[in-house]
């Protein structure tokens, strides 16, 4: 504040009187607007410092105003309905221009796949150095597949260019909805349309996943009006996307789910994962609540669509 | 590991049971006298049932809607169709049901020492994964799941037109092969092989395993998630319209409501891809309606009723008693697709038997 007033006094040094005019010097008017010119710009580096949080951050930069959700009987949340994300991470969790997507010279346009903004806080997935080059390798091989051994059943191509179940965050923001059940039990399922994934959330439940499956051992809790679903005991060969981003089978993922709107639930996933990443990271973006009238989640079962891809190998020949 | 253990026990299974089923239907070739026409058929029949158990007020939900959540399990040794040796006996005492399910027991456990080390070693295999409710008959003592017709046997066919002969023969075909270890391609198996679906597909029949089912409920909607294959099926109560025609499933779109007590649900819009539709039946005139009623805290009485008087000459029914499993026994995740090795091993066996020399005709 003081320096400001000092500044407003040096706009008017004799020299550049004659230019502001001596109406606006008077010691008082030097102190207010000197005064003003302090908040402003607090407000200014404030409001610049929020925004380039927010756009580092995944959190949506228009923020909801205040939202108390309708409850079910037990108190918490009204988390039904069906719900989509608009994101485009499943190309590619980081900042990716648009592209052709494979083979244009069949697909044109059909196969082009569009630009998107990370949707990774910081904008960056903390790969430990050693881990760079498997993802690179993902990538690479993304459409490659080769299923005569068993052993090395997995080793090859993005499981969702194989229609295997996504595993979570991935099912979350692949281009499809999802329909969630919550009634009176303490179970929650969480229906996806592609390829009819389901997981069930179980409530403040004790046990640990008995095994690793391919849309892991979710157990949720309530805070405040905030879903918490802790995955362990995913299967490690799931994907984060397309470009090859991936984890281990020490993957830990903590989602949140919050209420913001009648039409928008927010979305949070922190991912850790000791053997790949230095640190955890966050994802987030918000839901959207399907909207059409009578709509409702539709078949994706898309396994016969790779039965060639996977099998024509072993077809009979004529 | 795992993974291919179950697929290979399905895909036996599944086969026997569709071939089975085939093999029972077949229609005679001379039929002794004309089907009679499906309008003469009461479209509700009154089939003679077990006594209800004890009057029991069902719970409900807090919004209001009879309470079904939980997980259920449908396995029995009681046969869909009454075998001959029961014939005229719809439910029997308590020393005939005993020795009913020793018999059945017998056939179905896997747990034997009188084959030989090869035989019960194959037996053997596998027999962790199996459901032990299996040999165990319903508790209402029936010799048969289907109530209706009275004879519990699936009513005769309807003469089917040349297309769909043609198409159960080439189906025949392609089961022949599989079972000689010969199939040509992914397409040609059968789609719980394929991976497709499971026993997802209505209407709910029991199997050597994965015979759980899970019922979630919000208010508007009751959703069953069978355990094989990890589907969902979102049944809308607030009585919108179905799917419009164009619009088709493999599991077909649902829509349901209460009836006092009782969910009924009616499924249409199935795809015309062979072996969607129960039986082989004709998705062109093929109706199903399933009810879901709970009769004890324990018990959800499950029936359907499904006919196609271009497939069988009336409708029937059938009644299986789903059981709640300990909520502390969980229904866990059932891949299929990810780790179907058994395709591969499938095909890729059969084109070694071809380079070989075996299997020619």
């Amino acid at each position: 504040m003081r320096d400001l007033t000092r500044r407003v006094k040096i706009l008017c040094t004799p020299a550049r009187v004659p230019r502001w005019g001596p109406r606006f010097c008077t010691p008082a008017r030097v102190r207010r607007w000197g005064a003003r010119l302090g908040v402003a710009s607090a407000i200014i580096v404030v409001g610049l410092t929020v925004a380039t949080a927010a756009g580092r951050q995944t959190s949506p930069a228009r923020p909801f105003p205040a939202y108390k959700a309708p409850r079910l009987a037990d108190g918490h949340p009204d988390l039904n309905g069906l719900w989509q994300a608009f994101v485009t991470a499943n190309i590619d969790l980081d900042d990716h221009e648009a592209q052709s997507g494979p083979h244009p010279e069949l697909l044109g346009a059909y196969g082009g796949w569009p630009a998107g903004q990370s949707i990774v806080e910081g904008g960056e997935i903390p790969y430990q150095q050693s881990a760079l080059a498997r993802r690179k390798q993902n990538l690479e091989n993304r459409m490659k597949v080769d299923v005569s051994d068993d052993k090395k059943w997995h080793d090859l191509g993005d499981p969702e260019f194989k229609c295997y179940m996504p595993g979570v965050p991935r099912a979350t923001y692949m281009p499809f909805p999802f329909q969630i059940v919550q009634g009176s039990s303490p179970y929650i399922l969480i229906a996806y349309e592609f390829t009819s994934a389901t997981r069930t959330i179980r409530m403040n439940w004790k046990g640990d996943a008995p095994t690793d499956s391919w849309m892991g051992w979710s157990r949720g809790r309530w805070d405040g009006d905030t879903l918490v679903v802790d995955v362990t005991g995913q299967r490690e060969e799931t994907w984060f996307d397309r470009a090859g981003n991936y984890h281990s089978d020490a993957l830990h993922v903590v989602e949140r789910y919050t209420p913001v709107s009648p039409y928008h639930l927010m979305y949070e996933a922190t991912i850790e994962d000791p053997k790949v990443f230095t640190r955890p990271w966050k994802i987030g973006f918000p839901l959207y609540r399907r909207m059409e009238k009578n709509v409702q989640p539709l078949e994706f079962k898309c396994v016969p669509w790779t039965e060639e891809l996977l099998f024509g190998r072993f077809r009979k020949t004529p | 590991m795992r993974y291919r253990l179950r697929t290979s026990m399905v895909v036996l299974v599944m086969l026997l049971v569709a071939l089975g089923a085939v093999a029972e239907q077949a229609p005679p070739a001379k039929p002794a006298s004309p089907a009679p026409p499906a309008s003469a058929v009461p479209s509700k029949p009154a089939p003679k049932r077990p006594a209800p158990p004890k009057a029991w007020t069902p719970t409900r939900t807090p919004w209001g809607d009879p309470d079904l959540q939980g997980v259920w399990n449908d396995a029995t040794s009681t046969p869909l169709q009454r075998p001959s040796a029961r014939a005229g006996k719809d439910v029997l005492s308590d020393e005939e049901a005993n020795e009913f399910q020793q018999e059945l027991a017998f056939d179905l456990t896997r747990d034997r020492r009188d084959g030989g080390p090869e035989v019960d070693v194959n037996r053997a295999y596998n027999d962790h994964w199996m459901d032990a409710r299996r040999l165990k008959i319903t508790a209402d003592r029936r010799t048969s799941l289907i109530v209706d017709p009275a004879d519990g046997r699936i009513p005769p066919l309807v003469p089917l037109s040349p297309e769909r002969q043609k198409a159960r023969a080439a189906r025949a075909d392609a089961n022949a092969r599989f079972n000689a270890g010969m199939p040509y391609s992914p397409e040609e198996m059968s789609l719980p092989v394929r991976c497709i679906i499971r026993t997802d597909s209505p209407p709910y029949l029991p199997t050597i395993y994965n015979n759980d089912f899970q019922i979630f409920q919000s208010p508007g909607f009751v959703v069953i998630a069978p355990e094989m294959i990890h589907s969902a099926r979102i049944i809308p109560l607030d009585g919108r319209p179905h799917l419009g025609k164009n619009l088709r499933q493999w599991l077909g779109d649902t829509r349901g409501r209460f009836d006092g007590g009782t969910l009924v649900i009616e499924t249409t819009n199935f795809r015309t891809d062979d072996g969607v539709v129960f039986q082989g039946a004709n998705p062109a005139t093929y109706r199903i309606t399933e009810r879901l009623t709970r009769v004890a805290p324990d018990t959800i009485s499950y029936e359907f009723t499904v006919e196609d008087p271009t497939t069988w000459t009336r409708p029937w029914t059938a009644l299986i008693p789903w059981t709640r499993i300990d909520p502390a026994e969980q229904m866990y995740e059932y891949a299929c697709h990810e780790d179907n090795f058994d395709i591969v091993h499938l095909l890729s066996g059969a084109r070694t038997r071809e380079k070989n020399g075996e299997g020619k005709r």
